[in-house]
């Protein structure tokens, strides 16, 4: 009885080891049992990574990965890119105009069109992109400007946005969507013209929905119920100050693109990794049963609604236009990653290979002596 | 009497506070002294409440938080935490609060369940009763009632409630039995003693008409040592002043045995009892592995706030202009610009701290507890370690030092019982040259008196008769020894010895027993010991009586022990039975040559010798005697030094009557396990109490010395003839020209050297009288480092333990290991890196003061080369995993920030942050230090040079560590910069485009975020998987478990809108990623160049400068098949892919 008392204690000194008299009390007087693991004999598989063993597995992931990364450079290669940068930094580019004469308070916008050929047809479905430079959308202070409640189209947190919005809280009113990603939201307005050879301009059809996540869209970003009227819902809010137009005005043509689930203010909320990035805007789909390209050889125009300024911060703005493949994008680096792990195993391969010649058996010849 | 009580009074008051510390007065009965006497002083004492728990009810949150913030690691995560809470960081304080408040509760929870468990113990004990006697009836109490002072009886199989002063027992003449197993470990059974002026007391009424105090030191630690006096007043008398000692306390804890009931007066109680102070903190060893660890914490502490510096410099280098310090869409808030520039640096600079502070993982700590706590059952589960005779296996006291049992260089190992049996044999004994051989040895056995006598001559000369008589009568009487009469029970199966008393024997020292058993077997019984009266059956059949009158007891300074008897005719006998070194030098008579001729050879032959010698003591000289040993047994203050005075004063003129010859056999294998000790590059060391001939038999014997071995002697003989000096030059020259001369052969001439504790303190004093005396120890470490074994004798355990230290403090700082069983192995034992106690015959203290108990010497073996080279490479890896796995995760962070405008973005979401260490990597990694088997237990006992490739802290220096770091660094770069030619485009400006999915959707940064995770979390744990030597089914579990827990986790944080974030930022990241064809090949990718250059590391070094434990891995690997490991590397690569 004294002594159970005290082994409490006596196993209280050895802390902070959080140590256990394994040994005193019943365990003594105990044989300990004669299990595999307490034994420390399981069954178990011993592999060894010799020459010999590892050789196989280098050739297997040489044949594996060359083939893989030429498929995936073949791929790249054939997909096609177009892009154009229309900052309007030189004198000569057409929106060096409106790149100069830019203020937050022009209500009056400015255009400018950017004439750009393409050599080369874009079959099937045809990405537009918009990308910027030197934009930080990943700095912290940016990053965690946002209010996903809100946006999520919680009515308290719509009267009464988040902390971390500030210094775009609110200005008399609270600010809906609140916070520095929305108050940034990219919005110059892109539009393509094809010109034909005979002179003639033919606007291409953009289609805008589609491009964001659908989960996004459907889930977790929601207008704030109640009413069907957006007006209505976000009364009681201001605008971004940046903003033009208040959120229910994004796209009032369709109810179903407006507010916070307007795509192109979704896309933007999701902030890119690095900060040159560029975002999907629009998609040019493919003619239904036309054999026609989607985006022929010729000549086009790129409408610009310049509204968005980055010469502030030395940025730059870009219009992209891609095709897609099985792989997705244009990304000629995992090809040729691909093809260099792949070569550079099957090469170590052949170094271990004569290695374990050379020396492998020396070594067995060792231990057998 | 008058003047002892003037002296008392004088003392205590003139002595002043000094006297008053050391010493309390205990008023038995709590009745005042008579007036004349002295003044009668109340004193407060503890009560007998035992507090063995912590904490209270309501004290328990504060006390045990601070006990826990105490230690640096958690208060390092609470300052990361606080600074979390107060400044704006970049990361949420949960991330660093949660783990922390999971090990802060769960070692709170742990640590309250203790308490608990000890609360409730104490709540039993104090409420356990005690039959405390009260004017004159006995009342039955609660033991926590209990005071300093009370009289309690305690009967037969009752524990003492306190440390109690014997007063009476129900045995007649004034003793108790009783067993201190629960105390020491010891179940014999020892006798304590009544002062023979209250023995007499029979009855509670009697008790209590007892008046007296007793004066005692203040309580102390030491079990074994109690000096007090008691005063016992009688009406019209003075008073009565007897000495008390350790014979006559019977201390808490212990239980009374063969005794009906006994009478005791409580003294200390509470926490002052013996066993209460004994249950306090040994000193923390720290092992080896821990001290690298600590060393490589502060280089990563270093890293760590270079990285916050560098970044926050960078920050505010980059942010100069205000376009990229606000750029017209991300302004400050107004709070914020207004906060002056230091300030707003600092804060950054802390931010950092914060967002890198993960690279310091508080799991480690836990971690590394865990893997030591749960690792050290292996050892206790050990069955080969397990000894049938004893019924016991291997202990473990401390699981801090379990890895450094494979770091061990030096082994000192003591020789009686552990290198050798214990089991003690008479093998002869020689009376005046002349040599006596029990006849047969039938394992104390009674045989007949005439047939086990073969040599003694049946018409002895006078003269030669008279000293054989004596010298058997010696043995019969000078021992402690108690004659323990046979159960009835035990007489059945053991009753054949028809009509003799048949009884066996129980002594502390198996010597003794050895003797007293040898002597039987030579005619001589010892038959008991009755009202102080030794009883012995001669030859004859006839029963001599002598009365006991002192005992000199023995001790390890003196080294001898005698009794002081009066025969039946009323001769006074003095006794004695010592080593030769003490004994021949107060003999006047005797054939001292011939006696110490047969000594020698007996010892060259391993025998353990003792003399044997008496004086006859005249009654003036009796009287004499009495008086001082009784004077020194009186002494309240320096009592130990008073005796030993009065023994040197008594014990001379010694007749020499002969000695007599031991044998202790070697334990079984134990020459095996120091071969192994020595082929694994321990040097082993034997330090031994006993003579130079007799410990260097041993040597040879156990293989420690071999025949070819050359042995150098630096013995007291030697510096005798020729100065220390000289010696130890001569002796470092031979030694250093062999290692001039072996760097061309290849035979290494081995030598032994052989020490003994005189020129050992010689050598080791610092002589002022020449300046270059210092040097010796030097010199002599120089000698001992090129000496394989080195045996040193005749030390005291002080000098066992200061060896100990010599070693440990030469500049090598070799890991010591100190192995022994007895008491004078203790301090060795504590002083040596590792500790470790055999359970063997000389009580349980080794045991209890080591860090690791075993039952025989031959388990070091296995304890050393097989557990020791386990736990080293466990832990070896279990560290350096940890600190790679932490580069891995937080560099690419550090990368990342290049990237935001050093603006402390995370990489990884919070719960990535939060769980990496906690469950996505943590349980691989202990799993791995826990059953990792890189070579199996066969092999590592066969082959104990094996222990050399882990020697050294092998695979924690500091190359090893940086090979780690960098392919950390290495990682980290991979995951990176793969990750950003994936997302970036810019470098690819005319045709690069941003990867997409299928379904065309961008990706923002958490998806990068995850996607660096995702590859993180598979390198890590495939990493340690291509580590694993050993795989059980249990790793196959953990590893491919922790990867699909991962990837379950990732979908389901994803798959859900969780209300109580108020972000959302992870929604369907994981989701959306999986389903990118690129995202997989790029995964894929990174993870196989990530692992390719360890794979290619390892394989060459092991092809082209393998290791021995890596010939023998190969060795094994050509008995097993080779296609199944082909087939599982294709296997793991498939598995990279779900």
């Amino acid at each position: 009885m004294m002594a159970s008392s005290y082994n409490a204690k006596e196993e209280d000194r050895h802390q902070p080891g959080a140590t256990g008299h394994v040994g005193s009390g019943t365990m003594t007087n105990k044989m300990p049992d004669n299990t595999a693991f307490k034994q420390q004999r399981l069954p178990a598989w011993q592999p060894i990574l010799t020459a010999g063993t590892v050789l196989p597995a280098f050739f297997v992931i040489g044949l594996l990965f060359i083939p893989i990364g030429v498929g995936l450079f073949v791929t790249s290669n054939n997909i096609k890119e177009f892009e154009i940068d229309y900052t309007g930094v030189d004198m000569s580019s057409p929106c060096y105009s409106c790149s100069q004469s830019y203020s937050w308070n022009n209500t009056k916008s400015c255009t400018c069109s950017v004439p750009f050929s393409l050599d080369q047809p874009f079959e099937s479905n045809v990405f537009m992109y918009y990308g910027l430079s030197n934009f930080y959308q990943n700095h912290r202070r940016y990053v965690k400007s946002r209010d996903d409640s809100q946006l999520n189209g919680d009515k308290t947190s719509l009267q009464s946005p988040s902390k971390e919005c500030e210094p775009y809280r609110s200005s008399d009113k609270p600010i809906a969507p609140c916070g520095a990603i929305a108050n940034s939201l990219f919005n110059d307005t892109l539009e393509l013209y094809y010109i034909d050879p005979n002179g003639s301009r033919t606007a291409i059809p953009l289609v805008k929905k589609g491009i964001a996540w659908w989960t996004d869209k459907h889930v977790k970003f929601r207008n704030p119920s109640g009413n069907n009227n957006l007006t209505v819902v976000f009364q009681g809010t201001s605008k971004p100050v940046n903003w033009r137009k208040p959120v229910f005005e994004l796209d009032p043509s369709d109810s179903d693109n407006n507010g916070f689930i307007n795509e192109d203010f979704i896309v933007w909320m999701r902030t890119a990794a690095l900060p040159t990035f560029r975002k999907l805007y629009r998609i040019i789909q493919k003619k239904p049963n036309n054999m026609t390209p989607t985006l022929p050889r010729g000549e086009y125009i790129l409408e610009v609604t310049y509204n968005y300024p980055v010469r502030s911060f030395d940025g730059r703005k870009r219009m992209i236009l891609s095709a897609i493949s099985w792989m997705g994008g244009k990304n000629p680096f995992l090809g040729i990653a691909y093809i260099t792990v792949g070569s550079v195993c099957f090469c170590l391969g052949l170094v271990l290979l004569s290695i374990h010649y050379r020396y492998g058996k020396r070594n067995s010849a060792d231990i057998s002596s | 009497m008058d003047f002892s009580v003037l002296r008392n009074l004088i003392s205590r008051y003139c002595a002043g506070e000094e006297y008053w510390v050391d010493s309390r007065t205990v008023y038995i009965g709590h009745k005042e002294p008579p007036p004349a006497a002295e003044a009668y002083i109340p004193q407060r004492y503890p009560d007998n409440r035992i507090v063995s728990s912590k904490y209270t009810l309501w004290n328990f949150i504060p006390k045990n938080l601070f006990e826990q913030f105490r230690r640096i690691a958690n208060f390092y995560f609470l300052l990361i935490f606080l600074v979390q809470l107060i400044i704006d960081t970049p990361t949420s304080p949960v991330t660093s609060g949660l783990p922390l408040f999971f090990v802060i509760t769960v070692t709170a929870i742990k640590q309250g369940y203790e308490d608990w468990l000890r609360h409730k113990a104490d709540c039993s004990i104090n409420e356990c009763p005690v039959d405390m006697v009260q004017q004159g009836t006995v009342v039955r109490t609660q033991s926590s009632k209990l005071r300093v002072g009370d009289v309690v009886m305690v009967r037969e199989d009752e524990t003492f409630p306190c440390d109690l002063i014997l007063l009476s027992s129900s045995r007649g003449d004034g003793t108790c039995y009783v067993t201190t197993t629960s105390l020491d470990g010891e179940s014999s059974h020892k006798t304590y003693y009544a002062v023979p002026d209250t023995m007499a007391f029979k009855t509670e009424q009697e008790v209590d008409s007892l008046h007296a105090t007793i004066e005692c030191e203040q309580p102390q630690p030491d079990l074994y040592k109690f000096v007090g006096r008691i005063n016992i007043y009688k009406e019209r008398e003075d008073p009565i002043a007897r000495p008390l000692g350790a014979e006559n306390l019977l201390l808490r804890g212990a239980t009374l045995k063969n005794t009906g009931h006994i009478y005791a007066v409580a003294i200390y109680t509470g926490m002052d009892t013996k066993m209460a102070l004994n249950y306090q903190s040994k000193s923390q060893k720290r092992s080896a592995v821990e001290k690298s660890m600590n060393a490589f914490l502060i280089v990563y502490l270093c890293i760590l706030i270079s990285k916050a510096v560098i970044n926050t410099v960078l920050k505010y280098a980059w942010q100069w202009s205000a376009d990229r310090d606000e750029p017209w869409y991300n302004h400050r808030t107004e709070i914020d610009r207004e906060r002056h520039v230091v300030i707003r640096a600092f804060t950054d600079f802390l931010a950092f701290m914060v967002l890198f502070n993960y690279i310091i993982p508080v799991s480690m700590y836990v971690t590394v507890e865990m893997q030591k706590f749960l690792g050290s059952y292996f050892i206790a589960w050990d069955k080969d370690m397990y000894d049938e005779e004893l019924g016991v296996g291997a202990q473990v006291n401390t699981s801090d030092l379990n890895e450094e049992l494979g770091q061990v260089e030096y082994v000192f190992t003591d020789k009686t019982g552990t290198l050798t049996e214990n089991n003690m044999e008479f093998i002869e004994c020689c009376v005046d040259g002349h040599v006596y051989i029990p006849h047969a040895i039938c394992n104390g056995q009674i045989l007949s008196a005439a047939s086990s006598i073969d040599m003694i001559d049946s018409s002895p000369g006078g003269y030669r008769r008279e000293h054989e008589d004596l010298f058997f009568r010696a043995l019969c009487l000078c021992h402690t020894v108690q004659a323990k009469e046979e159960e009835t029970v035990d007489s059945i199966k053991r009753g054949i010895h028809l009509g003799k008393p048949t009884s066996f024997y129980i002594s502390s020292s198996p010597d003794e027993v050895a003797l007293v058993e040898g002597m039987k077997r030579l005619g001589y019984t010892y038959l008991r010991l009755k009202d102080s009266h030794m009883e012995i059956l001669n030859k004859d059949d006839e029963i001599e009586r002598f009365e006991l009158l002192h005992v000199l007891n023995f001790d390890s300074v003196r080294r001898r022990m005698s009794v002081i008897v009066k025969s039946s005719s009323g001769e006074y006998l003095l006794f004695c039975k010592g080593a030769d070194t003490s004994i021949f030098p107060r003999v006047v008579s005797g054939k001292v040559e011939q006696v110490r001729a047969r000594v020698e050879q007996n010892a060259v032959e391993g025998l353990r010798t003792l003399c044997v010698a008496y004086r006859s003591l005249s009654p003036a000289e009796y009287e004499e005697a009495c008086h001082q040993l009784s004077d020194a047994k009186l002494a309240l203050k320096d009592r130990e030094q008073r005796l030993a005075q009065a023994y040197d004063l008594i014990e001379r003129d010694f007749t020499l009557l002969g000695a007599t010859a031991v044998e202790d056999r070697l334990q079984e294998k134990a020459a095996d396990t120091i071969e192994s000790l020595q082929k694994a590059g321990m040097k082993v060391w034997v330090l031994t109490g006993d003579k130079m001939e007799t410990a260097a038999a041993t040597c040879y014997a156990s293989k420690l010395f071999r025949r070819s071995t050359q042995i150098l002697e630096l013995t007291k003989k030697r510096t005798e003839e020729q100065s220390l000096h000289d010696v130890l030059f001569d002796l470092s020259r031979t030694v250093l020209r062999q290692r001039s001369l072996s760097g061309l052969s290849v035979e290494c001439q081995d030598y032994g050297l052989i020490i003994d504790g005189a020129t050992l303190s010689a050598v080791l004093k610092p002589s002022p009288e020449s300046s270059g005396s210092g040097n010796y120890r030097e010199i002599f470490l120089e000698i001992c480092r090129n000496c394989s074994a080195v045996l040193c004798c005749r030390m005291a355990p002080l000098q066992k333990a200061q060896i100990v230290k010599l070693i440990k403090a030469s500049k090598e700082h070799p890991i010591t290991l100190a192995i022994g069983d007895g008491a004078n192995d203790v301090s060795m034992i504590l002083e040596a890196h590792v500790g470790i106690g055999i359970m063997g015959k000389e009580g349980r203290q080794a045991a209890r003061n080591s860090d690791y108990a075993i039952p025989k010497f031959k388990h070091l073996k296995k304890m050393l080369l097989v557990h020791g080279h386990f736990y080293y490479i466990r832990i070896a890896e279990l560290v350096q995993y940890f600190f790679y796995k932490n580069v891995c995760f937080i560099f690419p962070q550090f990368l990342y920030q290049f990237f935001c405008g050093f603006s402390q973005q995370p990489l990884y979401d919070t719960a990535y942050l939060t769980l990496y260490n906690i469950s996505f990597t943590s349980l691989p990694i202990l799993l791995y230090s826990l059953i990792e088997k890189h070579i199996s237990i066969e092999m590592l006992k066969r082959d104990p040079t094996l222990y050399k490739d882990v020697a050294k802290n092998a695979l924690l220096r500091w190359p090893v560590f940086l090979y780690w770091t960098c392919l950390g660094l290495f990682n980290a770069c991979i995951f990176f910069f793969g990750a950003y030619f994936l997302f970036d485009n810019t470098t690819f400006t005319s045709n690069g485009q941003l990867m997409t999915t299928n379904t065309q959707m961008m990706f923002g940064n958490w998806t990068f975020g995850t996607l660096v995770f995702t590859v993180l979390v598979f390198t890590v744990t495939l990493k340690l998987a291509l580590d694993t030597h050993h795989w059980t089914w249990i790793n196959h579990f953990v590893i491919w478990g922790s990867l699909l827990f991962y990837v379950i986790f990732s979908l389901l944080w994803g798959g859900i809108i969780w209300p109580f974030l108020n972000y959302q930022r992870m929604y369907y990241v994981f989701m959306q990623m999986l389903s990118s064809g690129p995202a997989w090949l790029g995964i894929i990718l990174l993870i196989a160049i990530s692992l390719l250059p360890d794979v290619v590391k390892k394989v060459l070094c092991r092809t082209l400068w393998p290791t021995a434990t890596e010939r023998a891995q190969s060795n094994r690997s050509c008995l097993t098949v080779e296609l199944s490991t082909i087939f599982v590397l294709t296997q793991s690569d498939s598995r990279l892919s779900f």
